[in-house]
């Protein structure tokens, strides 16, 4: 569904406060999150072609040295300061903790509240685009899927698996700002699983060295390379692009041929088998894995990234093997 | 170790394809490879259908076609090499139908076709079960996999009476539960012309007297049929019946795909109809349910 909220004239903010904008396209871009894996490799493509702003808690060490990075809580009044001293054209937000060990106050506090706290300057300082990571994840994976889901599907995600609840909190906040700040134009980007060096559930059960599945289940998947979502999210920063976009990588293949192209050994387990063992080695603190996340190895949760294709005019460039392999990039 | 199970594999492998070849003929691979095909990179459909698993399928489901239901098949000709659309009624507790009517695509029509289905959801949470259907290129029954299918013009197989036909007592044979109304509304929205399929020889495959419902309920199964035949040897084997599949003039409809039910029904009725007079004629003329 494309989603096509009317445009209203900006009121432009007093020019005496502020120094002169750079033309669209090419103002400060404010990365929450930057010292993340994703988050550095945003900024590295950034940086060359306009001012970046990073912002996170944990210390940038090697930063370009052209990039301001600002170490702060999101929570914190300090990042209103970064919106004061300069003028912002974009904010990319990718500062979603997901660490399935960290409490479920600290995981909502950072995610929800920290996020509407960015919200509230993005609006304030009436930023013109705001462009959020979310994930293919807040669809769920489920066996009554659509083998390919479009934008409008339902997030299922938290159906089964709490611990995406915050995830599916951050997408529709940033969902209901789309509609109530017409002004600012937001993007939502969905990618399905995200494989690199990053470290989430994905890559790093692809990096285990024997890769168990679930005995009779093979569902296919979708993934994309780390290098294609920063990709997609350069496209979503280009003006006049808005609205909810699934992200994919190549095309879509059986999880068994991925774990063929890496050539690792599987092992097969019954379900009730491998959910019971997950559960106890979830409790022994033996596992990063909470058995819920089981389903995503049962059942389809692939989308439809046709409307990124044609209206952000992104295109996957890292083929099928190598993104599966790029889990192993040192 | 590997090397050898691999070897072992590869000449069992053969030796089945040479047994393949021997039974259904030369012309089966040479169909094989006249198939529309659809693949990505990594050598499946974007559904997950794999042509491997679905060619050894099809030989098995070819052998039953040819030498065990010894099926006819009539009006071939009257299916379109671009999307198309089959209905077909429903019969005989396994969804024995279903693989014949695939089986007759491939090995009666021009050009062959892989034949997608619908499958029920609860499929999807069977282990195997959910792994072969996907394979073998059955889609999980929601609408969007229908529209999807039909605009990559595949060929597409749907049952409207749904579990209420194919659990049908014997009592009640060759007369057609309520059609569900998704089917047109498909149709119309993706302009596909409908091909009406009458199944004549499946309701006798199993005798059912009807169905163990609170079992069904306990076991989430959509319906559990009471079968005396499996008490005999040999008994879970379908009946030996003589498959007849005829396939009908294609049948076009137009309008609003969002029309009231009331109109839709209207349109679902003539295809009912068709389907109904079709199985009508092809009780009459058959002269014996095994032969």
């Amino acid at each position: 569904m494309a989603i096509d909220a009317p445009t209203r004239p900006r009121s432009d903010p007093p020019a005496s406060l502020r120094p002169a904008p750079l033309p669209r396209g090419l103002g400060t871009v404010l990365v929450t999150g930057a010292c993340g894996r994703l988050g550095k490799r945003v900024v590295r493509l950034l940086h060359r072609e306009r001012p970046v702003v990073g912002v996170d808690r944990r210390p940038f060490p090697d930063k370009p040295k052209d990039v301001r990075h600002e170490q702060v809580d999101i929570r914190r009044k300090k990042l209103k300061d970064i919106f004061r001293s300069e003028p912002i054209e974009a904010v990319i937000h990718l500062g979603v903790m997901h660490d399935p060990r960290a409490s479920q106050a600290e995981h909502h506090s950072w995610n929800v509240a920290g996020f509407q706290k960015l919200l509230e300057y993005v609006a304030k300082f009436d930023v013109p685009k705001l462009v959020v990571l979310s994930s293919s994840n807040v669809y769920g994976p489920q066996p009554d899927n659509a083998q390919f889901l479009n934008e409008d599907a339902p997030l299922l995600g938290g159906a089964r698996f709490g611990e995406i609840r915050d995830l599916i909190e951050v997408d529709m906040l940033a969902q209901g700002f789309f509609w109530k700040h017409p002004g600012t134009e937001t993007v939502i980007l969905r990618p399905v699983h995200i494989l690199g060096r990053v470290h989430n559930a994905a890559s790093n059960f692809l990096r285990l060295p024997t890769i168990p599945t679930l005995l009779g289940f093979d569902p296919m998947i979708q993934v994309i390379n780390e290098a294609d979502v920063v990709r997609a999210m350069r496209c979503a920063l280009a003006p006049g692009k808005r609205g909810i976009y699934n992200v994919a990588g190549p095309d879509p293949l059986p999880l068994s041929h991925a774990i063929r192209i890496l050539r690792r050994p599987s092992l097969p387990v019954p379900y009730t088998l491998g959910k019971a063992v997950l559960k106890r080695l979830w409790s022994f603190r033996l596992t990063t894995f909470p058995a819920p996340e089981l389903d995503h190895i049962r059942y389809v949760c692939m989308v439809d990234d046709r409307r990124a294709r044609e209206e952000l005019g992104y295109k996957p460039e890292v083929a099928i093997d190598d993104t599966v392999k790029s889990v192993d990039d040192a | 170790m590997a090397p050898l199970a691999r070897r072992l594999f590869d000449s069992a492998a053969s030796n089945v394809d040479d047994w393949m070849t021997s039974k259904l003929g030369e012309e089966f691979n040479a169909r094989l490879g006249r198939v529309p095909l659809n693949l990505t990179a990594t050598g499946v459909d974007p559904f997950g259908m794999d042509p491997q698993w679905t060619k050894y399928a099809l030989a098995s489901v070819a052998l039953l076609h040819r030498h065990y239901f010894r099926t006819e098949v009539s009006g071939a000709e009257n299916i379109p090499s671009s999307r198309v659309l089959l209905i077909a009624n429903h019969s005989g507790q396994i969804p024995m139908d279903a693989a014949l009517i695939g089986a007759s695509l491939f090995m009666d029509v021009e050009p062959p076709r892989f034949m997608r289905a619908m499958v029920e959801k609860w499929t999807q949470t069977l282990p195997f079960v959910s792994l072969l259907f996907s394979r073998v290129g059955q889609v999980v029954g929601v609408p969007e996999n229908a529209k999807h299918l039909l605009t990559n013009e595949e060929a597409l197989l749907v049952f409207p009476e749904g579990i209420r036909g194919i659990s049908k007592p014997f009592s009640k044979r060759y007369q057609l539960a309520d059609f569900g109304l998704g089917f047109m509304r498909l149709a119309i929205e993706t302009r596909t012309p409908i091909v009406p399929v009458a199944v004549v020889g499946g309701e006798e495959q199993y005798v059912s007297l009807g169905n163990f419902d609170g079992l069904a309920k306990l076991l989430r199964a959509p319906n559990i049929p009471i079968l005396p035949q499996l008490l005999l040897p040999f008994g879970a084997l379908p009946l030996p019946t003589r498959y007849r599949i005829h396939f009908g003039e294609p049948m076009r409809f137009g309008g609003d795909p969002d029309d009231d039910d009331a109109v839709i029904e209207e349109k679902v009725f003539l295809v009912k109809a068709t389907i109904q007079s079709m199985l009508n004629r092809g009780l009459k003329t058959r002269k014996s349910i095994f032969f």
